[in-house]
């Protein structure tokens, strides 16, 4: 496909605005540019077409199957656009006097108090823009917990081993020390291995549950009594929420913050990687550390952003939130969990889960033996489910899990997809042995051939330069 | 009420029935009894689409939408074309995750790949991200990506957006760092006092050009003052002035950032915005989020993948460069989308109509008794105005439909232009100003 600066002509454009009706001013001597920048110069039919040929090359939740473990790729209904898309919330300035913004508090009060409800928080803040932009926010609330308290000695944040990466980022953005600690074989948080690192130097854990392998740590009201006794707090990555929302609470498990991801959970489209919204709940007890506005507020407290974070993003999850409603948002759980069991009883016999037991809204198969007998990886797997016009699961993580696949199909996939999709990957464990070659160069059928990503990082071509 | 769950009652009790289960609870086996909720939620009961359709209508409809908009301050109500609110809405970009599998994601990839390379062009830099939150946390990333074992200090602008500086004081406040403010003299940073403040254990320094007073900041001379220093200098940038205000990279900026909302995104109550950054090619390897890189695939054909990697979370993890994960990626498209529907000449042509619009409001208000600017400097399209009986003013505006500037806690009132308000709002708006303060 040609850049779109290949398709610039000298002298197209669009004709968007009238002319001047004031008088012009010229900027003082010596501040103007020298050279206008070399931005595209199209009409707007070149403009309607090349980004149509984009799209075209995209795949989306729209287009087909995307079990991507982690992410919560449920279908994002259309009403949810319709409603964020009102000029009453689009055309609102963030700085428009209280009795012009009664319906966007609205919004952002009744939000908070579902939200509350399902996660059995007592406040929150949808200043964060993402779920790591939320995790840097609800440590910040234990940070300045500690050290209101005068509690300094508190240095260190424990980080499970099958975490997502943004946990220890974001543990280091905070300035806290990192003790990661293994799993017990089960994928759950070894007990014996969390006491021996407790102590009074413990701020706090981040745990995700169900966790990244798709368990329910049955053992969580002991951890987070134990994190507690040892004078730290328990912060709830909300990533995988989709499981449980509505049947079992955070708050009820004994964490003091948590954060969700609305465009997982909630619904909300990605946008090809944001804008999300990582809405930051916590207990009575860490509400007064919440972040606030400079310009709105004045005063002290954190700001993690400008005004109060994707405002339209929360208006999308509202509208989901208010359409499923108090029996819908089990009902979606509930059935996110029964399609990730049913999707791994299609596949095993195919390929093995890395635990053999039932899973929550997702599961992780273990090709390392399949692997050693066949040659076919992992990411061989992914590649050549593009063939068949299905998303790749999430390839190689957790960590934990060497040749790992992490599959989640959401509960807006129906049985007729699990079944299909079943049968493709029993197809392709077959293929592996019949022909892995043709494995190792999937996907065959895709725009490109599996890209140089060495030659990417080596000699980094990060912008167009004209020839 | 609604339900997006596709397979009926029949096909749900076969799958459990295939499971070897009779009931949901089983599912949850391992949910301690003492947990599981055995109550509804206290959340109202679910809606049909027409239903919450008129829900949700009805608080959008107690906001209040002024037909005529005076303020900016961070927030900027430019025209928006309507090719720019179709093509983000096109499902395929709407929907899909983050680009990592690139052989079906080519379209989106190269679109970043465009957007990076207009932000370059907009900038003057040699690499661009693919975006973070907004502009604040754009300056709170770029000074960390400033900091090294021995400088740990950052200076900012006391005329920076005050959200822009309590981010970075927060982030600041994160890593256990210093951050100390450049107090302005007569609405523009003051010069002298960033001369002495330049210590050897300072990072960077950040500027906003122009800044949130609307004042242009003399930014090459703080460029050269920073550098003579040892430290980095960040400037952040509005996008629609850069379309003709001298770039960043010619000011010496080290990187560049700023608050993209203006490139297409409507006001929306604050967000979602975009916070874009550039830097040059030295310190390409410390900017933190998504990078698009050109590459070739299998095939020897052009292709493009998530490229420097090492940078991020996801390997790095307590050693990576920032946490970010989730950026503003449809928000980067709209604004490449808006850049690429405006062009070159019709940015620039709507740089100079917001100036000349700004500067013509001003000319009116100060025509008026009493009324005056507080600042003597140049300024771009937002300036201060001392204003009697502004409260009074401002409500006057406001009962008209017109949001007029924004009153400031150091007293003044914050005005802005742009090129979507006609002369003759702009006229009506000074009647109104007028008839109120010579009442």
């Amino acid at each position: 496909m040609k850049l779109i600066f290949e398709k610039s002509v000298p002298g197209r454009g669009c004709g968007l605005l009238p002319a001047c009706d004031v008088e012009a001013v010229s900027l003082p001597a010596g501040l103007e540019r020298e050279v206008p920048p070399a931005l595209p110069e199209m009409s707007e039919t070149d403009v309607s077409r090349h980004y149509t040929e984009l799209c075209q090359h995209v795949h989306g939740v729209n287009c087909g199957f995307y079990p991507l473990g982690s992410c919560t790729m449920k279908y994002n209904p259309r009403i949810d656009e319709e409603m964020a898309a009102l000029p009453g919330f689009t055309a609102v300035h963030p700085l428009a006097p209280a009795d012009a913004t009664i319906g966007c508090r609205e919004v952002l009060d009744t939000a908070k108090r579902y939200l509350c409800e399902i996660t059995g928080m007592d406040d929150m803040t949808f200043q964060p823009a993402a779920g790591a932009h939320g995790e840097f926010t609800g440590v910040l609330l234990i940070k300045q917990y500690h050290d209101a308290r005068g509690d300094s000695k508190r240095r260190k944040i424990i980080v499970p081993d099958s975490a997502h990466g943004t946990n220890p980022a974001t543990a280091a953005m905070c300035g806290y020390e990192v003790v990661n600690i293994a799993s017990a074989p089960n994928g759950c948080v070894d007990l014996e291995a969390l006491k021996a690192v407790l102590g009074d130097d413990t701020a706090g854990l981040m745990l995700t549950n169900p966790n990244t392998v798709g368990i329910f740590d049955d053992n969580i009201l002991e951890i987070t009594r134990l994190v507690h006794k040892a004078g730290g707090l328990c912060y709830y990555d909300g990533a995988n929420l989709n499981a449980v929302m509505g049947v079992v609470r955070p708050g009820d498990m004994g964490f003091d913050c948590i954060h969700m991801n609305l465009h997982k959970t909630f619904a909300t489209p990605h946008g090809g990687g944001g804008p999300g919204s990582g809405a930051v709940g916590c207990k009575a007890h860490l509400a007064p550390y919440l972040p606030k506005s400079a310009l709105l507020d004045g005063g002290d407290g954190i700001q993690v952003r400008g005004f109060f974070g994707n405002f339209l993003v929360v208006v999308r999850a509202l509208t989901y939130v208010m359409t499923l409603g108090r029996e819908g948002v089990p009902e979606a759980a509930r059935n996110a969990v029964l399609n990730a069991n049913y999707l791994m009883a299609k596949i095993r016999g195919a390929f093995a889960p890395a635990f053999d037991r039932p899973c929550m809204h997702e599961f992780v198969l273990d090709l390392g033996q399949f692997k050693k007998e066949t040659g076919v990886s992992a990411l061989d797997v992914a590649k050549s489910l593009i063939d068949y016009g299905m998303h790749p699961p999430t390839m190689y993580f957790p960590l934990i899990v060497h040749e790992a696949l992490m599959l989640e199909p959401t509960e807006t996939e129906s049985k007729e997809t699990l079944d299909w999709a079943g049968e493709v990957f029993h197809k392709l464990a077959d293929l592996a042995r019949e022909d892995p070659e043709f494995m190792h160069n999937a996907p065959h059928n895709a725009q490109i051939g599996r890209p140089d990503e060495v030659r990417a990082a080596r000699n980094p071509v990060l912008r167009y330069r004209k020839a | 009420m609604g339900s997006y769950v596709p397979s009926t009652q029949d096909q749900r009790r076969e799958m459990l029935q295939a499971l070897g289960l009779t009931d949901y609870r089983e599912l949850y086996r391992d949910v301690p009894e003492s947990m599981y909720l055995d109550r509804p939620l206290d959340i109202p009961q679910g809606m049909s689409e027409l239903e919450v359709r008129r829900a949700v209508s009805a608080m959008a409809g107690k906001n209040k939408v002024f037909p005529t908009v005076l303020r900016g301050a961070g927030a900027y109500d430019h025209y928006i074309p309507s090719i720019v609110k179709y093509i983000p809405a096109k499902e395929e970009f709407l929907t899909a995750y983050t680009p990592y599998q690139a052989e079906i994601s080519q379209g989106l990839l190269q679109s970043i790949f465009e957007y990076q390379t207009m932000i370059c062009e907009l900038t003057g830099m040699d690499v661009s991200n693919a975006s973070v939150y907004d502009g604040a946390t754009a300056a709170a990333e770029a000074a960390g990506m400033c900091r090294d074992r021995k400088r740990r200090v950052t200076l900012i602008s006391a005329a920076a957006h005050p959200d822009t500086i309590a981010t970075v004081r927060t982030y600041c406040y994160g890593t256990g760092d210093e951050l100390r403010v450049v107090p302005a003299k007569d609405g523009r940073t003051d010069l002298d006092a960033l001369k002495e403040m330049l210590t050897p254990d300072v990072a960077s320094f950040y500027l906003q050009q122009p800044n949130f007073y609307g004042q242009l900041e003399d930014a090459q001379a703080a460029g050269e003052l920073v550098h003579a220093a040892g430290a980095m200098y960040v400037m952040g940038c509005n996008p629609i002035a850069l379309a003709i205000l001298k770039t960043p990279r010619d000011c010496g900026a080290d990187v560049a950032v700023g608050e993209g909302q203006p490139l297409g995104m409507p006001l929306a109550y604050g967000g979602p915005y975009l916070g874009f950054m550039a830097t040059t090619q030295k310190h390409m390897r410390k900017l933190p989020g998504r990078i698009v890189g050109e590459t070739v695939d299998s095939r020897g054909q052009r292709a493009y993948v998530l490229s420097l990697q090492a940078r991020e979370q996801h390997i790095r993890r307590e050693k990576a460069s920032s946490n970010i994960c989730s950026n503003q990626a449809l928000c980067a498209l709209t604004a490449a989308v808006y850049m690429a529907a405006m062009g070159p000449a019709g940015m620039a042509e709507a740089a100079r109509q917001s100036m000349a619009k700004a500067h013509y409001l001003a000319d009116r208000l100060c025509g008026i008794d009493g009324v005056s600017l507080k600042y003597a400097g140049d300024y771009f399209h937002e300036f201060v105005t001392v204003l009697p009986k502004q409260d009074e003013a401002l409500a006057a505006l406001e009962a008209a439909g017109i949001l007029g500037g924004l009153p400031l806690r150091d007293g003044g009132v914050l005005w802005c232009a742009t090129e979507k308000v006609s002369r003759e709002e702009l006229d009506r708006a000074a009647a109104i100003v007028k008839e109120v303060c010579e009442r």
